[in-house]
């Protein structure tokens, strides 16, 4: 089904999105990597705050190129969401509900998702120089010494995204597969 | 004797970085349009529509296809001939690679110490191969290489025994296992004989070979059909959405091996396996 959201990543939003479901994202998401989703739960374990408000937020795992002259930003493609698995359940205790990368999510990671009602979307991998497109705005808010893997806040209007793994659980990567294979039978 | 200055392979590396990551190659784009006309999966149809339109863009706006540029690949092929002069080899790649990922607005994706990490600032130094060949030029090749599709590849050290369907389910398996993590269509690079080393390398050159050529031995040319319709029949599809199309290319290289052994590297590549050559 395709949808058009509009952010912040509500619980009541959240809830209306399904596995499979093809999503156009408007409104402020942040980026972060391995790095800097380190940094965030080691500032968390000493009971600082975080360098944004995560109640609700998105976080997009993406390294961007540097931007050319006249670009908002470089090429911006997701990065495999696995090597954030660590951090992943920390990030959505404290509010952090929605996540945009690739590729395939620990269980401990799809249970914390049902116990927070987070929603994981698949952006394309690879398609760097599709997705910049939608990205109005980019701004540098912290850990600026991690260069490609520093923390950004990014405006996107209609980013195409599809939701991987929903609030209750359900995995296109398991479903998608499953239904092509038995299309073919 | 012919003289050839470091200087101008540094120029060519610099030349050559940027271009392999703002234009995919003729026989890659051939081929995800090939698959995309065979493609009778929605939302693999979708995917495949987008990364067709993503190349486009890098094209025609010379913006990295890809915001992972890699490690910069940089194999030279050395004729016998040839005297280097005016400086160190290695540094001249390297200065090519600096100078190519900051012109080129490249992404800088090398850490100086695998353990203890720390970006180099500069996306050196280079992966460098040198072979020597016979006669008087030197053939550069930079392949930049991400991490999404080269952390699913693998590499196994069979016993003879295992014979040809052993690396059959190898290469299956290590697709299988990759699954949406490589960003698929994946291009397989397999790497068979040689040891452990030169397996691990003949699959990496597996993957700079272009996708619509075959092996020239008509055993392993028949291979490369056969395993790419097996994968394909694996219903991962684009991105892991499920579909048909879940590899666009498999090349197989060889070398004799050992009496003791059948070592097999397969080295994963993504949609955008980035590859361009200059002679000089």
């Amino acid at each position: 089904m395709e949808k058009h959201i509009t952010l912040p990543l509500t619980e009541e939003l959240a809830k209306t999105l399904k596995a499979g479901d093809s999503v156009y994202v408007t409104g402020t998401i942040y980026t972060s990597r391995d790095a800097g989703h380190k940094r965030m739960c080691e500032a968390l374990a000493r009971g600082e705050e975080l360098p944004f408000d995560p109640t609700d937020a998105t976080i997009y795992y993406v390294g961007p190129t540097p931007a050319k002259p006249g670009q908002v930003i470089g090429s911006a493609g997701p990065t495999t969401s696995g090597r954030m698995d660590a951090y992943a359940p920390t990030m959505m205790s404290v509010g952090a509900r929605g996540m945009i990368g690739k590729g395939a999510r620990l269980p401990e990671v799809i249970d914390a998702m049902k116990k927070y009602s987070g929603v994981y979307f698949g952006a394309i991998g690879g398609a760097g120089a599709l997705l910049a497109k939608c990205i109005k705005s980019a701004e540098l808010i912290a850990y600026e010494d991690l260069g490609a893997e520093a923390l950004r806040k990014l405006y996107v209007e209609d980013m195409p995204l599809v939701v991987i793994i929903d609030s209750e659980g359900n995995n296109l990567y398991e479903e998608g597969k499953a239904a092509y294979l038995a299309s073919k039978k | 004797m012919r003289e050839i200055n470091v200087s101008q392979i540094t120029d060519v590396v610099e030349k050559l970085c940027i271009e392999a990551n703002q234009h995919l190659p003729e026989d890659v784009k051939c081929a995800i349009k090939n698959c995309r006309a065979c493609e009778d999966w929605d939302i693999a149809q979708g995917v495949l529509d987008k990364i067709i339109e993503n190349y486009e863009i890098a094209d025609s706006q010379c913006v990295p296809i890809c915001q992972d540029t890699g490690m910069a690949c940089v194999f030279l092929e050395i004729g016998q001939d040839v005297h280097l002069v005016g400086g160190n080899l290695s540094e001249a790649v390297d200065e090519g690679v600096r100078r190519g990922y900051d012109k080129g607005y490249l992404r800088k994706s090398v850490v100086g110490d695998p353990v203890r990490r720390g970006n180099t600032g500069d996306n050196t130094p280079a992966m460098l191969y040198t072979e020597i060949v016979p006669g008087d030029q030197v053939k550069i090749t930079v392949g930049p290489k991400g991490f999404g599709s080269e952390n699913m590849s693998a590499i196994r050290m069979f016993k003879p025994s295992a014979g040809l369907q052993g690396i059959k389910d190898f290469i299956i398996e290590t697709v299988e296992t990759a699954g949406p993590n490589p960003c698929p269509p994946m291009v397989v690079g397999v790497g068979i004989g040689g040891t452990f080393d030169k397996a691990a390398l003949l699959a990496k050159k597996a993957l700079m070979r272009p996708i619509d050529s075959s092996h020239p031995d008509p055993f392993y040319a028949d291979l490369e059909v056969e395993m790419l319709e097996k994968i394909n029949q694996l219903g991962i599809g684009p991105q892991g959405f499920g579909g048909k199309t879940t590899a666009i290319g498999l090349n197989i290289e060889t070398l004799p091996t050992h009496i003791a052994g059948m070592p097999c590297a397969i080295n994963i590549n993504c949609h955008v396996t980035r590859h361009k050559s200059e002679v000089i």
